[in-house]
């Protein structure tokens, strides 16, 4: 709704952003036309992806695999090219 | 009172910019503008002026670590021309777009090519929509001013926009003038130190400068144009400042023997000297000639201009740029659109003289005023006239 953004009055000067780190607010993940999908039954924990993850997007879980943020994730397919174990799969969106 | 001496303009530009206690100067050398900086690194290296002199190998470079200085706080100088200013083209939207109250000379010269070293006014015409105020000095005692006053009006609050004062190459930047040059303790009084709303701060980090989306871009170029218009009141404020301390009063327009005046000649810059002695000359042969010059260019000041031409019957206006293939003198088209809307406004004449160093006379400027009539007498032909060239 047009009418619920900012008016140019509002914006700080220059669009100068004034709170560090607030990219990770943005949904960087919502135009990837392809997501990774892990089988963890091939899986060993060995992290390669989250160390080749461009994005950042991959975070340990408590059992220690390492899961997809999708919100930020661009699909880029880099954890899937990466993995040793071809733990990792890139489906279409949409499936 | 400050103290009268015999100065290079350009040296005088320099003195301005060491009174107003700059901190940062990042500038490369070119003609005709090398006299500013030159002299300023002198100052540093002597240490007359407690300020960084950042040598760069380039203008774009020059334009860079200014925005740099400026968005870490410093008050900031370069100073340039025609080639170097077109260099530092990219640059000069970034300044103006991140808000930086950069401040620079320029040493109005041709652009290439063919090459040439000499003055004319295509270099800033080639700038006028980079967000800049843009000023036109027409003495070395107005160089002189101008620059200490575009600190602060770039750097008030209201405004936070990059200034340029721009000086006509050699016959303004090369002459030596008599000029009042004002005491530090004066200037300083006029001129506080910068005190930025933003800075680049590792303890406080911001970011300048992030990407535009299509959702956002249109309203911050809006804010940006806000603020750009909205430096005008602050301009007409500094300047009554200005006048208490200094004594020298300023107005966007400036206007000579302009009561009854049926033909009004309109310019910027140093060509102005020589326009007023052809004023004078008409109006001894009784021709009711006056002059409007130009001295503020952005924003442009529409009252001042719609003001100043009432009551005459043609304006005749000389640029010393010519825009290709469009109405010939960018300052002509911005004073046609500016009386357009009025009901009952002057024929305007549109004159391109003095490119690249050709000497504007006295002569040019009768046979431009005579060339006016004609058009009074016989009405409108060819859209502009390029004065003194050869057929």
């Amino acid at each position: 709704m047009a009418e619920d953004k900012p008016s140019w009055k509002e914006y700080p000067m220059a669009a100068t952003i004034h709170s560090p780190g607030s990219a990770t607010d943005q949904n960087t993940g919502d135009w990837k036309s392809m997501r990774p999908v892990r089988d963890s039954s091939k899986c060993d924990k060995c992290g390669i992806c989250w160390i080749f993850c461009p994005d950042a997007a991959l975070y340990m879980t408590e059992e220690g695999f390492y899961e997809v943020d999708l919100y930020h994730c661009k699909g880029c397919g880099i954890c899937a090219h990466e993995c040793r174990k071809e733990a990792i799969t890139m489906v279409e969106e949409g499936e | 009172m400050g103290e009268r001496v015999g100065l290079e303009v350009s040296l005088a530009v320099s003195e301005a910019v060491k009174l107003a206690r700059a901190d940062v100067i990042a500038a490369y050398p070119i003609t005709p503008q090398t006299h500013i900086v030159e002299e300023l690194s002198q100052m540093v290296a002597d240490g007359d002026l407690d300020a960084e002199y950042v040598m760069v190998e380039s203008e774009h470079s020059a334009m860079s670590a200014c925005c740099g200085a400026a968005a870490v706080g410093a008050r900031t100088f370069t100073a340039t021309a025609s080639q170097g200013l077109a260099l530092m083209h990219e640059v000069l939207f970034i300044a103006s777009g991140l808000r930086l109250p950069v401040v620079m000379a320029v040493a109005n010269r041709a652009l290439s090519a063919p090459i040439s070293i000499w003055g004319d006014q295509s270099d800033v015409m080639s700038e006028r929509d980079s967000g800049w105020i843009q000023l036109f000095a027409e003495t070395g005692q107005e160089a002189l001013d101008l620059t200490i006053q575009a600190f602060k009006i770039a750097e008030d609050r209201r405004v936070l926009l990059p200034a340029e004062v721009n000086i006509d190459g050699f016959t303004l930047s090369h002459v030596v003038e008599p000029i009042v040059i004002p005491g530090q303790e004066e200037v300083d009084s006029f001129l506080p130190p910068y005190e930025p709303q933003v800075i680049l701060d590792p303890e406080k980090p911001v970011t300048m400068g992030p990407v535009g989306f299509p959702e956002l871009y249109t309203e911050i170029k809006k804010q940006q144009n806000e603020a750009l218009l909205g430096s005008y009141e602050v301009i007409l404020e500094v300047w009554d400042r200005f006048a208490e301390s200094f004594g020298r009063k300023y107005r966007p327009v400036e206007h000579y023997r302009t009561e009854d005046a049926e033909i009004l000649i309109n310019m910027a810059g140093a060509m102005s000297g020589t326009a007023r002695i052809a004023v004078d000359m008409m109006r001894e042969t009784g021709k009711k000639v006056g002059l409007i010059r130009t001295r503020l260019w952005r924003p442009y000041p529409f009252d001042e201009i719609r003001n100043a031409v009432k009551g005459a019957k043609a304006v005749a206006v000389v640029d010393r740029a010519l825009s290709f293939g469009g109405q010939g003198g960018p300052m002509c088209s911005e004073l046609r659109s500016a009386l357009y809307p009025l009901a009952e406004k002057p024929v305007v004449t549109s004159y391109i003289a003095g490119l690249g160093g050709r000497d504007i006379t006295v002569e040019n400027f009768q046979t431009i005023v005579e060339d006016t009539g004609d058009v009074l007498a016989n009405g409108p032909r060819e859209e502009y006239k390029m004065i003194g060239v050869r057929e």
